[in-house]
């Protein structure tokens, strides 16, 4: 017996994922502004799903939540713009300023378990919400243009936003690839598989999830500045809207709670039936949660999590796999 | 005097908060369970008040008591099609199947009842505008009155129905340990589904106040629930009193903020709910890097 970490099918997977990521640069080269602004929009929703996978399937938290950070993320894009900050350095602070806060609020919301934390985000999301609504200087309850970002030309700008969509996607995915590789990884994946079990082996359980805690803050931070920079106008009753949390729980369990590419693939399906069908109709809401529930109810892996389980297949190299060597001398 | 009125109508407030809130702690006491449609169900129950009133021109209060089989009913279905499996697959299961049969009542109710704002108010008679003037400051609305006798009713029920019933005991004994109870011959299945339609039932008399003291459209149920959830909280997770006391602490919070400034209301009840959870769960150790 021998571990491996590298399959034939993996190194082939992370390589063409690579150089998906170099032909998704050229987008913008290429194709027309609606296209960009589409592909954009897939990015934020990658990002996202993969954000909230972070949390709940390797750190077992499940957010109602995360929309603080989006908001945080496109009211802090505001609030810089506004100070005369150039828009897209703006657009980097303000997710640095999201990250940063989910530091503090990590160490009342990481005390919760369950239904506790999963209320108690959303209460601090509603509660960022209200704060924002009684501040005139952005929009109050009316919401704000980002008029900063009509000094470039539409498709440029489009360009742009695309690009730092490309960025933040490819930084945060790496992030949580390199964390799931690293030995923390290993530490999280246990967490993940028996928390209890993990803590008695000695895992510090409270501060490997801190670290998902912060890093799904900073990566729900910037999907909120890109979700502001191609909307160009924000409102408290949109950005900090429940529904990002069930489009983030959407994707998650329909693509494969707790795998690395199960959330990608949910957000392509999500990305893919908002295309198809009309946009925004509430029975394509009673669709998505209906899927939601049967998904947690009937396959709680999700569509890719059952595919690795069926055929043994594991395209992006994050665990570790015990395979077994043909002629192996079998000695004690 | 104006706070006196406050104080007043914070424990109004408050005790329709209970009744939202009954029915959350019921389900958590019982299976350990939060459902996150909770406020759904609830809103769903005006709108079935709502129905009969329209086609019948009953008052909302007969219209409730016609209500209650059906909502019992959905108590028994939800319980059976999707909490019971839920309940044997881990803690997030329950959180992520309710959080979608949320969305798809919400927006079930805004395809069949359109967007609409609807209240009650006008149908109820009397106990809506009537009320007793103490003062020149101070005036008792007959409405506020009438809830909170009712939510003092409702636990006082509740509390009886526990201590003395045989049903109640098995609902203690199974909420206690359900796989000792099932050795002693309970069907935690029939406890569970009888805790739910409970729960559920509850929940319509939360909505049918909602209706008549306010308004309610399709998608107020997110509200009721947070707002219920942090009663819950705020008295103690499992204990039946303490939702009661949790309600009026929130009623109370809400309207003494909104007297300092009437945007501050929901802020401060929020605020309650956060200084609760941080005083209760403060006690932790803080750890960020290698400490373990």
């Amino acid at each position: 017996m021998r571990v491996q970490r590298w399959t034939r099918t993996s190194k082939l997977f992370t390589g063409a994922t690579l150089a998906i990521a170099v032909l998704l640069a050229t987008v913008p080269l290429v194709f027309e502004s609606d296209v960009v602004q589409k592909l954009t929009n897939l990015l934020i929703l990658v990002l996202l799903a993969a954000m909230w996978n972070a949390l709940a399937g390797y750190g077992g938290l499940l957010s109602v939540g995360q929309q603080a950070f989006i908001g945080i993320g496109a009211y802090g894009t505001v609030f810089f713009a506004g100070l005369g900050v150039s828009p897209y350095l703006a657009m980097v602070l303000a997710t640095l300023v999201a990250g940063a806060i989910s530091v503090p609020i990590s160490f009342l919301a990481l005390r919760l378990r369950a239904a506790q934390f999963a209320i108690g985000m959303w209460v601090i999301a509603e509660v960022i919400s209200i704060l924002v609504r009684l501040d005139q200087n952005l929009g109050a309850g009316t919401g704000i243009s980002l008029i900063q970002l009509n000094q470039y030309a539409p498709n440029f700008r489009q360009a742009y936003t695309f690009w730092l969509a490309l960025g933040f996607t490819v930084i945060f995915l790496s992030a949580l690839f390199f964390l799931l590789r690293s030995p923390l990884g290993v530490s999280l994946q246990a967490i993940r598989d028996d928390e209890d079990a993990a803590r008695s082996l000695g895992v510090r359980v409270a501060a490997r999830k801190r670290l998902l805690f912060v890093l799904a803050g900073f990566g729900c931070g910037a999907a909120g500045v890109l979700i502001g920079a191609n909307t160009l106008f924000i409102e408290p009753g949109s950005i900090f809207s429940v529904q990002w949390s069930a489009y983030m729980i959407f994707m998650v369990l329909v693509g494969g709670l707790g795998t690395f590419e199960g959330p990608i693939l949910g957000a392509i399906l999500l990305f893919w039936i908002r295309t198809t069908f009309t946009q925004g109709g509430p029975w394509y809401l009673v669709g998505l949660g209906a899927t939601a529930a049967l998904f947690a109810l009937a396959l709680p892996r999700g569509i890719w999590g059952t595919i690795e389980e069926r055929l043994g297949l594991r395209l992006l190299p994050v665990g570790y796999r015990v395979v077994e060597v043909t002629g192996e001398k079998r000695s004690a | 005097m104006t706070v006196v009125n406050a104080v007043l109508q914070g424990i109004f407030l408050g005790a329709f908060y209970a009744v939202l809130a009954c029915g959350l702690s019921i389900m958590f006491g019982v299976m350990r369970v939060i459902n996150l449609a909770h406020g759904d169900v609830a809103v769903l129950g005006a709108y079935v008040v709502f129905v009969i009133v329209q086609g019948t021109g009953m008052s909302p209060f007969v219209a409730f008591v016609v209500a209650l089989p059906v909502m019992i009913l959905l108590g028994y279905l939800l319980q059976l099609t999707i909490l019971e499996r839920s309940l044997k697959s881990g803690i997030l299961t329950p959180l992520l199947a309710t959080f979608g049969l949320s969305i798809v009542i919400q927006n079930l109710l805004l395809i069949t009842f359109s967007p609409d704002v609807r209240s009650l108010g006008e149908n109820a008679g009397a106990v809506t505008t009537s009320s007793w003037q103490v003062t020149s400051g101070l005036s008792v609305s007959t409405l506020g009155v009438v809830i909170l006798v009712v939510a003092v009713i409702v636990f006082g029920a509740l509390q009886l129905f526990l201590s003395r019933t045989r049903a109640g005991w098995m609902m203690r004994a199974t909420a206690e340990d359900s796989d000792a109870a099932e050795l002693v011959g309970i069907d935690s299945r029939g406890v569970y589904a009888r805790a739910t339609a409970l729960a559920v039932a509850v929940a319509a008399l939360g909505g049918l106040f909602l209706a008549i003291r306010s308004v309610f459209d399709p998608v107020s149920g997110p509200t009721q629930l947070i707002f219920a959830f942090e009663a819950v909280v705020i008295g103690g997770m499992g204990s039946l009193w303490g939702t009661l006391l949790g309600g009026l602490a929130l009623g109370l919070a809400q309207t003494l903020g909104a007297h300092i400034n009437p945007e501050y209301s929901a802020l401060t009840g929020h605020l309650l709910f956060l200084a609760v959870l941080i005083v209760r769960y403060g006690g932790g150790r803080v750890s960020f890097g290698t400490a373990r």
